[in-house]
């Protein structure tokens, strides 16, 4: 690379929007994602704010109409209004999604580091636990934890943390485990780094990209986790307006006809792991130094 | 050794009878779509092989060489394209022919030699089903004979025992033996025109003359064309019959061998040939001449630093302008029988075989690395540390380092005792900063992470006792300075810079902290010879200056005997030779140390 060309090109910011652009040019679906991206962080943060009806309110004299112009997504068994209740949802399931990713990044991401890094004992036992965690039907693992804790959101935050810990371990393990015997790791070391600090300030920046698509695409997962678990019974408790329970309480109407009550919520439930999953492919597209022709 | 292959290749070329050319390239212009628009890669590349000919097409990184090669192949990246030019293969039209006339061609008229054989070869798959595999693809044997032929092949490649290589898988074999196997694989359906992309860098020097006297052995006997790729002008010379050299995706100068080293037409072939490390020089010869008209971009300005440092001006009527001088008789660094031992991979553990009730000898369970050798590096002197792959020199210097510890064996730096501290412990050893390292591959020893200001601070703020602020910028932007980094470069991060800016980070990072004792490990291996030229001055330049010891671990005897006053062969963990550099290399004493010199290819000037 000549010095002329190099100059020309952009720095920081720009440079990462610049690159965006060409890797959405290349692939529309990411911007797809990213658009459904924005719907759904616009939703979480202004939701209850632009909906026309309280979520909450029920209205007996309006139970169970179809979708019509009024209520663009019909109203459920009290009369609340579905469309409203599906948007206002949005920021609890996010919420409990975003903290829980952020929760089993911080464990099981420096878990996975220090294992890969380390290796020996520090391998063994980290590797062990999440193999543990491995043997468990996940989901089951999951109802156990928080019908032990407690039926709160903050136990459903824990128990999807948990069930992503080996993840998270093993992503990070092999990414450290690669970069563990690097030039640059070793010059770290040379110049008088200690070991921990490596880990955090040499190993751990330069695996954050693919933590970051790890982080993505486990934010779907961990989505449809809290609502399977509502679904059943655990967590969030009624009324509060969540996916999960919207779809339980509209599944036993489907039989009778009133399919929208449990559709919708589904829909939204749908929309969110999608943008994610899209995302997180993107984000791969967007990290992937081979693809940064 | 050279004077017998130019005589047998005079005798090939004429015993050749005059046809029409196999492969004609005519006005060839390879572009690739990137993120920032076409880039031309090759631009108007002609060429001419004729059968049994061989060419080498020379060129540093970047220039089209491998693109050019592709291309004839066409097993372009999906992002490179043939915008111009035609290509014709024994009356075929290669640019506009389909996919399907290209599979049968690959592999039966024309095929391949990669880089790097290990990764051309299939790991999960015996090397023999792997020939079998070809010879099959191309109908050139059945389900019934195919072993029989493999077996033959291997035989021809002069593989020791091939009845049971036959079963061996790629990891068994060593990196020579690997690429036996892949020219077996090209050569297994004869095909008529072989491309040999650098296919002996990574290799030792003795298996690289194996190699290619193997390759050009046969492509002889066979009356082949070959397409040598390469980096290494002194190869070129050693087994081309025409050189064709290549610039920044063009051709700037095609000749027959001989001719072009006795009497190269273009500067950049001059420049190139300067640069190139040979017996009888010093490293003052190794830059061009004259300054040169277009320097590439951050090189040119500190090749013009280097070469007039005031303070290199040793007595020149020696060769070795350097040798003995500056060196003090102290001993910085003392190595005393220093022994590093590994559990050999496979075998059965101890556990196992005291649970079957015998013992293996140690010879069999233990391989040694270091195998007991001492020696010592004076203040203000440079030694060499030589050998082929395995022969223990890496290991070594990652003692001396403290980045591992050894087996037994004492290291003594400036009087106090090293080896007792324990590697791990050694990142907060005051004498830490005193000891450094500049590493072999410039890109991957450079945090991707980090801007080069912040790479070269790493050590300061670690150890330099400084916290950021107007001191530390100043410091690094006078290591920037002394290492010729052009300032406005030190916001840049590695992928934004070349292998020669890369390498001077590296080294800037390195004399931080004003060591004492620097270990270089290949430091140019990496890099073209244009750029190792510069760095290998600027290694000495900096050295004089401030008065730095070095350990210099190398493969190649010609780039050591530039550098160092002192040389030391090593062979299987063990010291075979050690001498003066001028001693080394001109009166070897040792069998293997003369083996070495011997098999170094280089242009004949």
């Amino acid at each position: 690379m000549t010095l002329a060309t190099a100059d020309t090109q952009p720095r920081g910011l720009a440079a990462t929007l610049a690159h965006a652009r060409y890797v959405i040019s290349d692939n529309p679906v990411t911007g797809i994602a990213f658009g459904m991206f924005l719907v759904l962080v616009v939703c979480a943060l202004l939701g209850p704010f632009i909906v026309p009806y309280d979520p909450l309110a029920s209205d007996t004299a309006a139970a169970l109409q179809a979708p019509s112009a009024a209520h663009w997504f019909g109203t459920d068994n009290l009369g609340r209004d579905i469309f409203s209740r599906v948007i206002v949802a949005t920021r609890l399931d996010m919420a409990i999604a975003v903290f829980s990713v952020a929760l089993v990044f911080a464990a099981g991401g420096i878990a996975g580091i220090a294992s890969g890094f380390f290796g020996g004992w520090t391998d063994r036992i980290i590797g062990r636990i999440s193999d543990t965690i491995m043997a468990f039907p996940l989901f089951v693992l999951a109802m156990g934890i928080v019908a032990a804790l407690g039926n709160t959101v903050t136990n459903i935050v824990i128990a999807t943390a948990i069930i992503n810990f080996p993840l998270y371990v093993r992503v990070a393990r092999s990414e450290a485990a690669i970069r563990r015997q690097a030039g640059f790791v070793q010059a770290a070391r040379l110049t008088g780094n200690s070991e921990w600090r490596i880990l955090l300030t040499t190993i751990l920046p330069n695996i954050m990209p693919i933590m970051m698509v790890q982080m993505s695409l486990t934010m779907g997962y961990a989505i449809l986790n809290a609502a399977g678990l509502s679904f059943i019974g655990l967590g969030v408790r009624p009324p509060t307006p969540e996916w999960g329970i919207m779809v339980a309480e509209g599944a036993a109407y489907i039989v009778s006809g009133e399919w929208w009550i449990a559709l919708f919520p589904g829909l939204a439930l749908m929309f969110a792991v999608f943008c994610f999953n899209l995302l997180g492919d993107g984000l791969r597209d967007i990290v992937d130094p081979q693809r940064r022709t | 050794m050279h004077g017998v292959v130019d005589v047998t290749a005079q005798a090939a070329k004429t015993s050749e009878a005059p046809s029409g050319p196999l492969l004609e390239v005519r006005d060839l212009t390879v572009e690739f779509a990137t993120r920032r628009g076409v880039v031309t890669a090759v631009s108007e590349v002609n060429l001419t092989l004729a059968k049994g000919e061989t060419l080498g097409i020379v060129g540093e990184s970047g220039s089209g060489k491998s693109v050019t090669s592709y291309t004839v192949m066409r097993i372009l990246d999906r992002a490179g394209r043939i915008a111009e030019g035609s290509i014709t293969f024994s009356g075929m039209d290669v640019a506009h022919a389909p996919e399907s006339a290209m599979r049968d061609l690959r592999g039966r008229e024309m095929s391949m030699i990669f880089q790097n054989p290990r990764a051309a070869l299939n790991p999960i798959r015996t090397v023999g089903r792997q020939i079998g595999d070809v010879l099959l693809q191309h109908v050139q044997a059945d389900a019934r004979n195919v072993k029989e032929k493999v077996i033959d092949i291997l035989k021809q490649v002069r593989i020791a025992r091939p009845e049971e290589r036959y079963h061996a898988y790629p990891f068994e074999l060593s990196g020579g033996m690997c690429q036996r196997i892949v020219i077996a694989l090209a050569l297994a359906c004869r095909p008529q025109l072989m491309i040999a992309d650098e296919p002996t860098t990574g290799l030792d020097v003795t298996t690289q003359k194996a190699v290619m006297d193997l390759v050009t052995e046969l492509t002889r006997e066979r009356g082949m064309s070959t397409l040598l790729i390469t980096h290494d002008l002194g190869l070129a010379a050693a087994y081309c019959d025409t050189v064709m050299v290549m610039e920044k995706g063009r051709v700037v100068e095609t000749a027959p061998a001989e001719r072009i080293f006795r009497d190269p037409q273009h500067p950049y072939t001059r420049k190139l040939m300067r640069a190139t490390p040979r017996p009888g020089i010093t490293l003052k010869d190794l830059l061009p001449e004259e300054p040169d008209p277009l320097p590439p971009a951050g090189e040119g300005r500190v090749a013009a630093n280097v070469s007039t440092p005031a303070t290199v001006s040793g007595p020149s009527a020696s060769p070795l302008p350097h040798a003995g001088h500056g060196a003090s008789a102290v001993p910085l660094l003392k190595v005393e029988n220093l022994l590093k031992e590994y559990p050999r991979q496979g075998a059965p553990s101890a556990f196992l075989s005291g649970l079957l009730g015998k013992k293996a000898p140690p010879e069999e369970r233990i391989f040694r690395a270091v195998d007991g050798i001492s020696f010592e590096v004076k203040k203000g002197e440079s030694v060499g540390l030589v050998g082929e792959s395995g022969c223990g020199k890496s290991t070594t210097s990652t003692i001396v380092m403290r980045l591992i510890d050894p087996t037994a064996g004492k290291i003594t730096f400036d009087g106090e005792d090293i080896s007792a501290v324990p590697a791990k412990d050694f990142a907060h050893h005051p004498l830490r900063g005193r000891i450094q390292m500049v590493f072999q591959d410039p890109t991957e020893s450079l945090n991707p992470r980090y801007t080069a200001e912040r790479a070269i601070a790493d050590p300061l703020l670690r150890m330099g006792g400084m916290s950021g602020g107007a001191k530390l910028r100043a410091r690094v932007a006078e290591l920037a300075e002394m290492v010729g980094l052009p300032q406005n470069l030190l916001e840049r991060f590695p992928h934004q810079l070349s292998g020669g800016q890369k390498a001077r980070i590296g080294i800037a990072r390195a004399i931080a902290l004003d060591p004492d004792l620097v270990i270089l490990d290949e430091p140019t291996a990496a890099l073209d010879v244009s750029v190792q030229a510069v760095v290998l001055n600027l290694l000495e330049e900096l050295k004089q200056r401030l008065g730095m010891s070095y350990l210099f671990v190398s493969h190649d005897l010609h780039v050591v005997g530039l550098l160092c006053d002192r040389v030391i062969v090593m062979r299987q963990g063990r010291i075979v030779e050690e001498g003066s550099s001028q001693q080394v290399l001109d009166a070897p004493k040792d069998a293997y140390t003369r083996e070495l010199i011997a098999a170094i290819p280089h242009p004949p000037v």
